[in-house]
């Protein structure tokens, strides 16, 4: 396996960096995308996350990784955080944070969940709730690509409506035929939704133009459920295990 | 003092100096890995150590079944930052495994099923610090968590702990495993916060 080429030397991706919050935009009722400029920002590829941070008044510190949801842009850095029950950073950022607060961050990290723009096969990325966070990253860094890129299916799982993050990006980007974005519904459908309320099945993932035989790179992420069912679908429909990468969150993901 | 985040208090500290430096607690048990379940059958399960000079020892289930275990009970560190104590963990102590092994070589890749590697200094897998285990909390080792049998190397990150171990490659010289190559630490001493190349 080759080593991967990852932006920035070590050493800067290992400094811890001040980042300030300049932008709070709300996503959903638990979910909020924080954008933070962060000077000298090495820069990153789609799936990487970031380490933050926060340093209480006794010393105390407390650090959790975000996925980074939009591809690289100077020293803007975006996180979308789900706030968890009694999550004692995530809490923090999508509450108390407010704007013109520093945190500390470093990063990028993680050289394996991450679509390069040079990738020419088919991409099929599949998330479960806030397992969007990553994906979201390459969407938009196909969308962004010059001389567009290969086809780019989204299945994306999620209770009930109220839970879709980024619901306008995906409406853009299936109008602008960027992305094929297959919604899965396991709790509550909108009104008229042609496919029935129930966990992803082997069909939502099976699609023409991302099957096996069209050695599509699969992402994964979501809660380890699902990441578990998913790459067992997937590798159920022949696609080989070495083609899907996967990114778990527990439920303790505070 | 580092920088202070304004407003931050965060949890109660109470965890009796037993959570490395930038851990956190958690209850249950979260999930890492880089690629779907590999399916791995007791029939068809195989341990296998090779030697620098490619002597090459193998056991089967039965095998290793049929060895000496131990049950331990220890606190886990995983590089993402959460911690879980007293984990109780069953499983075969590297010591009984590599006895008659010779072999001059100081570190190991361990590989697993599904192809996954990590690199780790040998003296490390030695002296009651490191074991195959195939029980965790009494039940057997749940193929999510690495069953049917993981290593099992608490000192160290737990991406060290490899899941689904297949087989131990000893190596005259450090070579960097999966995580390794992708910028994670090629030790991953929790207590020093070696979590990636250069910490």
């Amino acid at each position: 396996m080759a080593r991967a080429a990852v932006p920035g030397g070590l050493s800067g991706r290992r400094a811890w960096r001040d980042a300030t919050l300049v932008e709070r935009r709300p996503e959903t009722d638990s979910a909020v995308t924080l954008v933070l400029d962060v000077h000298d920002w090495p820069g990153h590829l789609p799936g990487q996350h970031v380490d933050v941070r926060l340093t209480a008044p006794d010393g105390y510190t407390a650090t959790r990784s975000y996925s980074v949801s939009a591809p690289e842009g100077g020293d803007r850095v975006e996180l979308t955080v789900q706030r968890v029950p009694d999550g004692e950073v995530s809490g923090f950022l999508a509450e108390a944070l407010a704007l013109g607060d520093t945190v500390r961050l470093r990063g990028p990290v993680g050289g394996w969940f991450v679509w390069r723009t040079t990738q020419p096969e088919p991409v099929l990325l599949v998330a479960g709730g806030s397992g969007i966070v990553p994906l979201m990253s390459m969407l938009r860094a196909r969308d962004g690509a010059d001389h567009g890129g290969p086809p780019f299916r989204l299945v994306y799982s999620v209770r009930e409506p109220g839970d879709v993050i980024y619901r306008d990006v995906l409406s853009a980007l299936q109008d602008s035929d960027v992305a094929d974005v297959h919604l899965v519904h396991t709790r509550r459908a909108p009104e008229g939704a042609a496919r029935p309320v129930s966990r992803l099945r082997q069909d939502d993932l099976a699609a023409s133009g991302w099957s096996a035989e069209d050695a599509p790179t699969c992402y994964v992420c979501g809660p380890t459920g699902f990441v578990e069912a998913a790459a067992d679908l997937l590798v159920g429909l022949g696609h080989a295990p070495e083609r899907i990468r996967t990114e778990r969150f527990g439920p303790s993901g505070p | 003092m580092d920088f202070v985040t304004r407003g931050f208090q965060g949890r109660p500290r109470s965890h009796d100096g037993r959570l490395p430096p930038g851990q956190y607690l958690t209850g249950d048990f979260p999930v890492l890995s880089a690629g779907p379940t590999p399916p791995v059958d007791h029939d068809e399960w195989e341990l296998w150590v090779a030697t620098e000079d490619g002597t090459r020892h193998t056991w089967s289930w039965q095998d290793l079944m049929a060895l000496p275990d131990e049950t331990v009970t220890v606190d886990i560190h995983c590089v993402t930052s959460w911690s879980k104590l007293d984990t109780e963990w069953r499983g075969v102590s590297l010591d009984t495994l590599l006895a008659d092994v010779e072999t001059s070589a100081d570190f190991a890749m361990v590989h697993s099923y599904g192809g996954y590697t990590t690199n780790l200094p040998l003296e490390d897998l030695l002296d009651g610090q490191a074991w195959v285990a195939f029980e965790y909390d009494g039940d057997d080792l749940r193929p999510e968590h690495g069953g049917p049998a993981r290593l099992l190397v608490p000192h160290l990150y737990f991406w060290k702990s490899a899941k689904w171990v297949h087989g131990l490659e000893l190596m005259l010289e450090d070579s960097p495993g999966f995580w390794e190559q992708l910028g994670y630490h090629d030790y991953g001493d929790p207590w020093r916060e070696q979590r990636y190349q250069g910490d």
